[in-house]
């Protein structure tokens, strides 16, 4: 479990996030929304630490990271997995190697199993074929999905995607979503995902955090959101056409059924 | 005052990523892994430009000191002792690691601050890896167990570059060679190896703390690597003076 309590954060003095509270619970697909520029990568950075809160505290089971020593810190990351926004592949390195790092870094296993578990992972996220490309041959979307892949090699009990899916066709979209999910559900771990994208909010949102302008303006679940009668978080997820018609069908069916 | 107060903050930067970088590896085999390929990539692809330099430099300076220094009431071996003792005290040791601190040095400081802007290094924190350690700590020791030997073969190249001068017509071989003997003094050499080790953790150490510390993009990334460039070289010229009085 991790608990954001009263962050703020300014970079000089923009404020970009103002006063966040959120609870992101074990086992649940924890999504972040919001519209570009809202802050979702400055209060993710905060989270894992590469920046540090203005103010504010960060609970990973309730230990309070901030609090932690530089050892305890880098013991801490080591059960987190993370994909960046811009993937951050080593580009010395080709797609098994990268995938490979953090098991030859952390993993007491034989050079066997640990190629066995990085082909595993590259397997997961549809890759096989691609090991002994270098990130600069492959396309954007590949590259992401190589960068799931190291997240996950090592079983993180926390993992964090910022937007994993940009850049990708819906079909694999959908993969990586499903794959993300499924890897939480069963290993019980706390996963937190940046994302726009509604077909990951309706299809995987066990929890939903709609950050506006650096505030968390609502907080629900899937099944709520589309209920909500918080006009931002409207404007945000029904500004694609499909979306409103089926809200406003929805309102239709609803109107009927109750003459 | 400003000035001041910000070089300050900067050598505590600096001495605060060193504290970082000059701990024991967590894992020696992926550290032994990057100690040899940056040995490589830093020191074995500087050969080519060392001996190339060198050779010609030896040559210069033995032409040089034929046309200028040499008299008939002076001993001909004169000639060889002084390419000997210019290419052994200065040249080789010091000028040899200010035209390193141009290639490698840029090199160091690109290699990283790309890593830095691209969130590589990140990535690395994030798995819970000490990033200075893993990344500077071999580039360090790597440049400092080739640097030696670049000297050295800088000093042979320059001693083959003088003797080929003596095709031309102006010293005989048996006279560098009766030069390039004359009253060896072997603490010289020793002289020379320190200075290229001092020199090598200069050149890695800074240019790795101003490609490790970038913000920004590549423009960022451009200044660093000159500015590493220029600040060791400033720095390898102090120790230069500092070394001298102190060693002979
Ligand atoms: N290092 C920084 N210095 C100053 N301002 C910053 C910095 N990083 C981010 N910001 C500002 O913080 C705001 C939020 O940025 P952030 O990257 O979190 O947006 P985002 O929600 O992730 O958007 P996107 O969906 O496009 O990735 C932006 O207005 C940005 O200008
Ligand atoms: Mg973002």
């Amino acid at each position: 479990m991790i608990e954001v309590s009263h962050l703020y954060k300014s970079f000089e003095d923009k404020e970009v996030l103002h006063d966040i509270n959120a609870v992101f619970e074990n086992g649940k697909t924890n999504l972040i929304i919001g519209q570009s520029g809202s802050g979702k990568t400055v209060l993710l950075n905060n989270i894992v630490g590469l920046l540090d809160p203005t103010s504010g505290n960060i609970f990973y089971d309730h230990v309070d990271f901030c609090a932690l020593s530089k050892r305890d810190k880098i013991l801490l990351r080591r059960k987190m997995g993370m994909l960046f926004q811009s993937a951050a592949l080593f580009d010395s390195m080709t797609v098994l190697e990268n995938v490979m790092f953090p098991l030859n870094m952390f993993s007491t296993d034989t050079y066997i199993d640990r190629e066995k578990r990085a082909k595993e992972c590259i397997g997961r996220v549809n890759l096989s074929g691609a090991e002994n490309k270098l990130p600069s041959e492959i396309s954007g979307g590949m590259q992401k999905r190589a960068a799931i892949a190291r997240a996950i090699a090592l079983n993180p009990k926390y993992l964090f995607c910022d937007e994993p899916n940009s850049g990708l066709d819906p079909k694999t979209s959908i993969v990586i979503d499903e794959l993300i999910h499924g890897i939480t559900t069963e290993l019980n771990i706390t996963t937190i995902v940046n994302t726009h994208d509604m077909n990951s909010v309706m299809g995987i949102g066990d929890k939903i955090v709609f950050i506006c302008e650096g505030r968390a303006e609502w907080q629900g679940t899937s099944a709520d959101i589309m209920n909500s009668d918080n006009k931002r978080l409207n404007d945000f997820i029904f500004a694609s056409d499909i979306l409103r018609k089926y809200k406003e069908a929805e309102d239709e069916e609803a109107a009927k059924h109750h003459h | 005052m400003l000035t001041l107060k910000k070089s300050l903050t900067e050598i505590g930067r600096y001495v605060q990523l060193m504290g970082r970088t000059l701990s024991r590896p967590d894992r020696m085999r992926m550290f032994y892994k990057e100690y040899v390929k940056e040995m490589y990539q830093l020191g074995y692809n500087s050969i080519g430009i060392v001996l190339i330099i060198s050779f010609f430099i030896g040559a210069v300076i033995c032409l040089q000191i034929k046309l200028n220094i040499q008299s008939p009431w002076m001993p001909r071996m004169v000639t060889g002792y002084t390419t000997r003792e210019i290419m052994l005290l200065e040249f080789s040791s010091s000028i040899m690691c200010l035209i390193l601190a141009g290639k490698v040095g840029s090199n160091i400081a690109s290699e990283l601050g790309t890593m830095r802007i691209t969130q590589q290094i990140d990535a690395l924190d994030i798995m819970g890896v000490n990033s200075a350690n893993y990344l500077i700590l071999p580039k360090i020791l790597g440049l400092m167990t080739i640097m030696p030997i670049l000297v050295t073969l800088s000093v042979f190249s320059g001693m083959i570059g003088a003797y080929s001068t003596s095709f031309m017509g102006t010293t005989t071989i048996s006279e560098l060679t009766e030069g390039f003997r004359y009253s060896f003094n072997p603490w010289f050499f020793w002289c020379g190896m320190i200075k290229a080790v001092v020199y090598a953790f200069i050149i890695s150490s800074v240019s790795s703390y101003k490609g490790y510390t970038v913000e920004g993009g590549s423009i960022e990334v451009g200044v660093s690597s000159t500015d590493a460039v220029v600040t060791s070289s400033v720095l390898i010229l102090f120790a230069d003076i500092f070394l001298t009085q102190i060693l002979t």
